[in-house]
């Protein structure tokens, strides 16, 4: 069965099982490698992506709700990488190992079109999340405050 | 664990030199530069012409100098770091020069990125790698000028005739270079520190840009041109074999190609793969369900006894009898027998997984007797010769190639995974990506060790504390490798004979423990046990005596002063595998890290603030680390930590920024251990399966603010990545102890208090 859906702003129809998540979909079948799998069940944020500007979690997310959609992932939030939080994330040096970078990005990328100036409780809770085994949660909310162009101390 | 891995041949970087003059190629593959799909299979090598002094350092005509990271990025910096310090020494400028990943290869030397170790035992190797090629060029300089080498100086990726002012730039010299010898070690010399002009500056992070925009290549990101993924169901018990298996359901998914069975595992486990039954489809998801549609009768084997639950009592009544002595001083138990007062405690932790962000993953490809492996690894020599090994093929026929690492924390340093991928892409006839779920993960993983301690102290009229008996008890990792049920020298070398005590009578003893799992090392290994049992019963006696932790700490490690291994007790300390007349123990290093993060914290100011603060402080891989941490109380009474200072002196620093990266995430790392982390069997399988029941700190579990302090110094570098774990839980007991008078004996937290 042929599915119809836009990413980062390319028309595909993709002939996959519907049931497949987008993950799969985006990783396996488009290659596009930078969306990450991390648990498979919603429990860990890696796989986060965009659909029509929501942040979602493609790993349970089957492809057919992408159907007719925008999706967006990692690979096109900037064409060169100069989205603030890609800025701010790069100036502050946030990743460690970085698997887990693209799904924190894409959700404070989400939660910045909602609220430009969030609060620290916000920032956590849209967070909440998205794990990082290697604790760079500090400069996380550091770099999304940067972003957002609030004041970082 | 010096004494239980398996150790790799450790030639030296100059006689790595030599094998380049005998003509090894340089293949390397890109990760942060390549875009990730798809993946080129052809990958480029570093240029021919020019001069290539040896395995670390190239410098093409046209001036671009490309340097090999040979040791794996895990996200500790590894690749902003060495490279930086072998363009120093060479005098190269970062903007010229290209930094490549190194493929699995003896050449480099040493490649296992664990232990601490890729500054602390290589950094002058490194440094003679980069003097070596500027020895070269300088040589050339001088000879084209008729001057005395000494007259010349490299910088700014140039020689420079002090007298005269005149200049050729590196690529102008490269030629020429590659024409001469290489010269010896002892005719190359190193520069004075300061001229490293990086040495110990926060360092640009050189995959961040890739990192932010999706390029970056982790292990399953690698794609080959007619590549199949793959997912194995393995045995729910280590040792166990599949007895009996219907895959009609299996080969009914769409997708689905084949079923591969795998030989089972035989004790010692080793690097094996666990066996099971690989499903190969052409993606992922296809390959998930077809392995879920499975019909599979397992047999456990011998481990299937195991019930962590029952494990810990029988552990716990271990160390009610005596062990075997790994250090005396004195006599303990005379001592304890007349002391005016004892106090004894017993402390016991769980098995961990390392659960790091990216599962394992390897590609694989094996055609024409040779095999190619891309593949997220710690240890890419190890995973080159267990390939070899598992496919009957010389070593010589394996490339590994290096991708960046989503994690590792010592997982990734144990090969089972590549060697599947090798395996499996062999019986399809195709390359294979094996990808492991975050289930496989959890459930068949080289645990961190489950332990248990009886600690008990002698205090006389004054309260001094006049006699110490500990003993231990822990699957040790030696179990992996041979039939071992006491610890190795490695382990108890990890905060037991190494532990500086200003007290008479000494007794530490290893009690006998059995494992009935894979045990491995994680992040700071057997440190993790034995600070969380030391660094709480000291405080312990604090509260006991009605003085003050941090002053009881220090009265208990004693004034400053070098502990020797006679001041021990033993004949040798292991100290990581370098000497102890380099590396001693040094208690006045101690003292100041717990001085200066308690004055951070204002320590003494804690009561008038209102704040419940926990102190502890640990010597690990020659780093001196203290951690002070303060927990408050949510409305709903949920104890939560809301600050976190880290105060480390680990000698000289090579790249400040990713130092103090690596201290916030050891707190974090930390914290997740200490307040959650625990891995729980049930007749020899894994209970916990995703992150749902092995949880991990949040955000918004992590302190608002994490304060770093690196104490300056030239002393010789310590480790980095490990050394800020070990504190930390203990640190964090002693804080619940302040708030709550609850004595957190038992890790995680969350079994004894709300967290």
């Amino acid at each position: 069965m042929s599915i119809r859906l836009r990413v980062n702003g390319t028309e595909h129809v993709l002939d996959v099982d519907p049931e497949m998540p987008l993950l799969w979909a985006l990783r396996d079948v488009l290659t596009l490698t930078g969306t990450k799998y991390g648990c498979g069940q919603a429990l860990c944020g890696a796989c986060v992506v965009h659909i029509d500007g929501a942040a979602v979690r493609s790993c349970v997310t089957p492809v057919r709700r992408a159907e007719g959609r925008e999706v967006m992932t990692i690979e096109g939030l900037s064409p060169d990488g100069s989205h603030p939080l890609q800025k701010a994330w790069v100036d502050l040096a946030v990743p460690q190992c970085g698997f887990c970078q693209a799904g924190q990005i894409m959700t404070a990328a989400a939660l910045l079109a909602k609220k430009p100036k969030p609060t620290d409780a916000e920032i956590d809770q849209s967070l909440a999340g998205n794990l990082c085994r290697c604790g760079t949660y500090t400069r996380i909310r550091t770099a999304v405050k940067k972003a957002a162009g609030m004041p970082t101390e | 664990m010096q004494d239980t891995r398996i150790r790799l041949s450790r030639r030296s970087v100059l006689e790595g030199m030599g094998l380049v003059a005998a003509g090894l190629g340089l293949e390397v593959i890109l990760p942060a530069r390549a875009h990730a799909a798809p993946m080129p299979t052809s990958l480029p090598a570093v240029p021919t012409e020019g001069l290539r002094a040896n395995v670390f350092v190239h410098v093409a005509p046209d001036g671009v100098v490309t340097i090999v990271c040979h040791r794996s990025e895990m996200g500790q910096g590894v690749r902003s770091s060495l490279p930086v310090l072998i363009a120093d020494e060479l005098g190269a400028d970062m903007a010229h020069v290209k930094v490549v990943q190194g493929d699995g290869d003896e050449a480099y030397g040493d490649q296992n990125t664990d232990g601490s170790s890729s500054v602390r035992k290589i950094f002058d190797d490194l440094r003679y790698a980069g003097a070596t090629a500027r020895t070269m060029l300088v040589a050339v300089a001088a000879k084209r000028w008729k001057v005395a080498p000494a007259e010349c100086e490299a910088r700014d990726h140039a020689v420079f005739h002090k007298g005269t002012q005149r200049t050729l730039k590196f690529g102008e010299l490269a030629g020429d270079a590659a024409k001469l010898k290489v010269p010896k070690k002892d005719a190359v010399t190193l520069r004075p520190r300061s001229e490293l002009k990086n040495l110990g500056k926060e360092l640009p992070l050189l995959d961040g840009p890739d990192i932010v925009t999706g390029r970056a290549v982790f292990g399953a990101d690698v794609v080959l041109p007619g590549m199949r993924t793959a997912v194995i169901a393995r045995p729910p018990v280590a040792g166990g074999r599949v007895v009996r298996y219907d895959a009609t359901k299996t080969l009914a998914v769409p997708g689905v190609r084949q079923v591969v069975e795998l030989p089972a595992a035989k004790k010692p486990f080793l690097f094996q793969p666990l066996g099971g039954l690989a499903v190969v489809a052409d993606n992922t998801w296809a390959a998930m369900r077809g392995r879920a549609a499975l019909d599979v009768t397992w047999e456990g084997g011998d481990n299937a006894v195991y019930d962590s639950v029952a494990y810990r009592e029988q552990l716990l009544e271990v160390i009610g009898k005596p062990g075997k002595v790994v250090r005396n001083v004195g006599d303990a138990e005379g001592a304890l027998a007349k002391a005016a007062k004892r106090v004894q405690a017993t402390y016991n932790t769980p098995h961990l997984a390392h659960a790091p962000m990216e599962p394992p993953a390897a590609v694989a490809k094996v055609e024409n007797g040779t095999c190619e492996v891309w593949a997220t690894t710690q240890n890419p020599q190890a995973a080159r010769s267990e390939v070899a090994k598992a496919l009957g093929i010389d070593p010589s026929k394996v490339t590994i190639h290096v991708t960046l690492l989503g994690g590792g924390f010592g997982r990734k340093s144990k090969p089972d995974y590549v060697v599947e991928a090798a395996l499996v892409a062999k019986a399809v006839g195709a390359p294979v990506r094996l990808q492991w779920t975050r289930e496989d993960d959890v459930r068949h993983d080289y645990y961190h060790s489950t332990s248990a301690q009886r600690l008990e102290a002698g205090l006389d009229a004054n309260g001094k504390v006049v006699a110490w008996h500990q003993r231990i008890a822990f699957p040790p990792i030696g179990s992996t490798f041979a039939d071992a049920t006491f610890a190795g020298e490695g382990e108890m070398g990890q905060g037991i004979v190494d532990l500086p005590l200003a007290i008479p009578d000494v007794r530490m003893e290893n009690c006998e423990a059995r494992a009935h799992t894979r045990i491995g090392w994680l992040r700071s290994v057997a440190n993790i046990y034995h600070a969380f049992a030391v660094q709480s019963f000291i405080d312990e006696l604090a509260h006991e005596r009605g003085t003050d932790p941090r002053d009881t700490l220090l009265e208990v490690l004693g004034p400053s002063r070098i502990v020797t291994p006679k001041d021990l007790g033993v004949a040798k300390v292991p100290n990581y595998g370098q000497s102890i007349e380099e590396h001693p123990v040094d208690t006045a290093r101690l003292r100041r890290v717990i001085e200066r993060v308690t004055g951070l914290a204002r320590w003494d100011e804690r009561k008038q603030q209102g704040r419940a603060l926990g102190l502890a402080a640990h010597r690990s891989f020659l780093t001196y680390v203290a951690v002070v941490v303060s927990v408050v109380k949510d409305a709903d009474e949920r104890i939560r930590v809301d600050e976190a200072w880290i105060v480390a002196d680990a000698g000289t620093i090579v790249n400040m920024e990713r130092v103090r990266a690596q201290m916030e995430g050891a707190v974090v790392f930390g914290l997740s251990l200490g307040l959650y982390g625990a891995i729980t069997m049930k007749d020899g399988a894994v209970v916990e399966s995703n992150f749902r029941d092995y949880r991990l700190a949040r955000i918004a579990e992590t302190p608002r603010k994490i304060h770093v302090d690196i104490i300056p110094s030239d002393g010789r570098p310590g480790g980095i990545g490990e050394p800020g774990v070990p504190p930390v839980a203990p640190a964090l007991a002693n804080a619940v102890f302040a708030l709550t008078g609850t004595r957190v004996r038992e890790l995680p937290l969350v079994k004894t208090v709300k967290v």
